[in-house]
């Protein structure tokens, strides 16, 4: 059973504050058989430098370090990959360091790039994810992926992380779901909305318009996940770029892009299911002890915690950040949200690690309209929209740049720019997609703060990245 | 020859093919005059890994046993606690941990804790389609094992019993599997034995 020491649940505390000052990603897509690697690299960078109106030379300037999200370099083929990127951005010979962690991987190298700002080491750091996920046939693709998992004892069975993650689902919808059609069907309704949102964004890989009932006739990968259950395999690149404040303030000057203070809190667990042990629950700062004490009378089996229903490490990362910053209530305190929904189910089950609902009531968060851009129920704006940007459902899942996606996604909507970066024909043009004729801004009018939750695995690392207009802190001395 | 190892003077000594070699072969757009994008990169490779302090638990499955680990240390938070899967050392303390045979615990108390039925699998996957995934737990264990059901339908609850795979073994983990309490012997898969 894991019990926490007073230093382990100490809440971290950053030398000095960081921004985030802009953000760029390329077009993501199955396959890109005409582009390298560096090729998205320099899109997204290019596209940074350009929100800050200035030349990608004279942004490579002001770095420093650089940090590169790169999950899986047996998807490339390309030890190193981190070298031949930062050689072909120009910014050899600062120092740069590859980060590693599945899923995960975007929301950490962010956590490393805004340790580098805090300590002092640097004032200005690149911090660029990519995946290439088009250099396989998808079957040794999803087998590659499936090299995540414990080689010995689970990828040997079948070889597809779809797996791993249905035995969650299956458990989840007896207990919590309480083995009930609708819960199925409200799955089925996150697949449809996050699809939805992805036809209003020209980055995003598989904008689709369809229904519950077309997500529930997909074909099934591990009962009871269908394939339109299931992120995506993608390719493309995403950045950003954090500063201290002196250099944030500098860089922004007279352009768009207000710098945001940003703060990013990381937690873990075994990366196999079967090592999970019973544990009492973590608690956020408005939940109690009380509330779960009969959790398994309510939900028969569900005292068993986090078993296969919940993610620790989630809860974990939501208990560092939400220290860091003061969020006592994060569906009160956040305007915005893109959450890893590798899975509908890993969603649902995300909502309550993060405190959008209590354990057992997930489920509330799509059905209350909560988590829409507008609330299907009453016309009016969502408390907290989720994945606008489509999530990994709809947008991409190109590993090692998803939780920088998720990141600048989040900065637009803080900056009110998400209409000039959603919505711009010449975007949809020179990406070749076309831009539906019901296209609608998803802009979240007022937004002042916002996390992304980035996860790996079966819940082995996840981060949360906290975004906070500086005018609109919660603690001031966060 | 299939690329064969083995130890000796904890070296490996390496007969027969390792890896096949395979030209490369040019990609090309089919909707741009056929002008060249790329190339294909064949490769095939043994990769030769060791299982460690784990090899007596796959070994032994071979021989129709099931074995856990136990913490044993004294004054170790998690003295006396059950990890199946197997693991080397403790979590808490990081001393070796004690290996029992607890077959016989399965076979008595092995129960579905959950399960899925997938359709679809990676390339390289070995077992039939659908593939019955089940994680199973057991009286006085921590941990939760995942497995596959070779025989019948999964549900909740559901006793299961663990059946090795005795002849032929692959000393993988997919010589472990598990049937429903009451399965007849003569209902088992090829090479599995109770």
């Amino acid at each position: 059973m894991i019990t926490f020491s007073k230093q382990q649940l100490k809440i971290p505390r950053l030398q000095r504050p960081v921004y985030l000052v802009t953000a760029g990603q390329s077009k993501f897509d199955r396959a890109f058989p005409d582009k390298r690697t560096e090729e998205l690299c320099i899109d997204a960078f290019t596209m940074a430098a350009k929100l800050l109106d200035i030349s990608p030379a004279e942004l490579k300037r002001s770095i420093h370090t650089c940090y590169y999200g790169h999950f899986a370099d047996h998807f490339g083929d390309q030890l190193l990959g981190e070298s031949v990127i930062h050689d072909r951005l120009g910014l050899d010979p600062l120092g740069n360091v590859g980060v590693k962690t599945g899923g995960a991987t975007g929301g950490s190298t962010i956590w490393e790039a805004m340790k580098a700002v805090a300590s002092g080491y640097s004032d200005c750091v690149l911090a660029m994810g990519w995946e290439r996920m088009d250099e396989v046939p998808t079957d040794e693709g999803n087998f590659l992926i499936s090299c995540a998992a414990d080689k010995d004892w689970e990828s040997p069975l079948g070889h597809i992380y779809t797996g791993y993650y249905a035995v969650m689902a299956q458990r989840y919808w007896q207990i919590f779901g309480k083995s009930e059609e609708s819960f199925r069907r409200t799955l089925a309704e996150i697949s449809v909305k996050h699809h939805g949102y992805a036809r209003f964004n020209p980055f995003a890989h598989a904008p689709m318009k369809i229904t519950v009932d077309d997500v529930l006739k997909s074909p099934v990968i591990a009962y009871p996940l269908r394939a339109l259950d299931c992120c995506l395999m993608s390719v493309g690149a995403a950045c950003t770029i954090l500063c201290d404040e002196d250099t944030a303030f500098k860089l922004t000057k007279n352009t768009k892009n207000k710098p945001l203070r940003i703060w990013v809190a990381a937690g873990s667990h075994s990366l196999r299911p079967a090592d999970r042990q019973h544990m009492e629950i973590p608690l956020l700062p408005h939940e109690t002890a009380d509330q779960y004490k009969d959790l398994g009378e309510r939900f028969p089996g569900g005292d068993r915690y986090p078993g296969f229903t919940g993610f620790l490490a989630a809860r974990m990362a939501a208990y560092y950040g939400y220290g860091m910053t003061g969020i006592t209530n994060p569906l009160e305190d956040l305007d915005v949200v893109e959450l890893h929904d590798a899975f509908t189910i890993s969603d649902v089950q995300t909502y309550e690690d993060v405190g959008l609902r209590p354990y057992g009531y997930g489920r509330d968060y799509v059905e209350s309209g909560d988590c829409y851009h507008t609330n299907p129920h009453t016309g009016k704006p969502g408390k907290l929209p989720s994945n606008l940007s489509g999530g990994l459902i709809g947008c991409m899942h190109s590993v090692g740049a998803t939780g920088i996606m998720q990141t600048f996604e989040i900065a637009t909507h803080i900056w009110n720019r998400w209409e000039e970066f959603h919505g711009d024909e010449k975007i949809w043009k020179d990406f070749n997609r076309e831009k539906p004729s019901d296209w609608t801004n998803l802009q979240v009018v007022g937004a002042k703060r916002g996390m992304a939750i980035s996860h790996a695995g079966v819940g082995s690392h996840v981060t949360s990245t906290i975004l906070m207009d500086p005018d609109h802190l919660i603690k001031k001395d966060a | 020859m299939f690329g064969q190892v083995f130890v000796k003077n904890n070296q490996y000594k390496l007969k027969g093919n390792f890896h096949h070699l395979t030209p490369n072969t040019p990609i090309r757009n089919a909707d741009d005059g056929w002008k060249l994008l790329g190339v294909t990169n064949p490769r095939d490779m043994t990769y030769m890994h060791s299982y460690g302090g784990e090899a007596i638990f796959f070994e032994s499955l071979s021989q129709g046993k099931l074995l856990a680990t136990r913490c044993d240390g004294q004054g170790c938070d998690s003295q006396g606690i059950i990890y199946q899967p197997f693991r080397i050392h403790c979590p808490d303390c990081l001393g070796k941990n004690t290996v029992i045979d607890m077959t016989d615990n399965a076979k008595k108390t092995a129960k579905i804790h959950t399960f899925m039925v997938c359709e679809r699998s990676g390339a390289f996957n070995l077992l039939n389609k659908p593939i019955k995934f089940i994680n199973i737990e057991f009286a006085g264990v921590a941990t939760i094992l995942m497995s596959y059901l070779s025989i019948g339908e999964p549900s909740f609850g559901m006793r299961v019993v663990p059946i090795f795979k005795t002849s032929g073994p692959t000393f993988t983990i997919l010589d472990l599997s598990w049937v429903p309490e009451g399965t007849k012997v003569e209902q088992l898969p090829e090479g599995f034995s109770f």
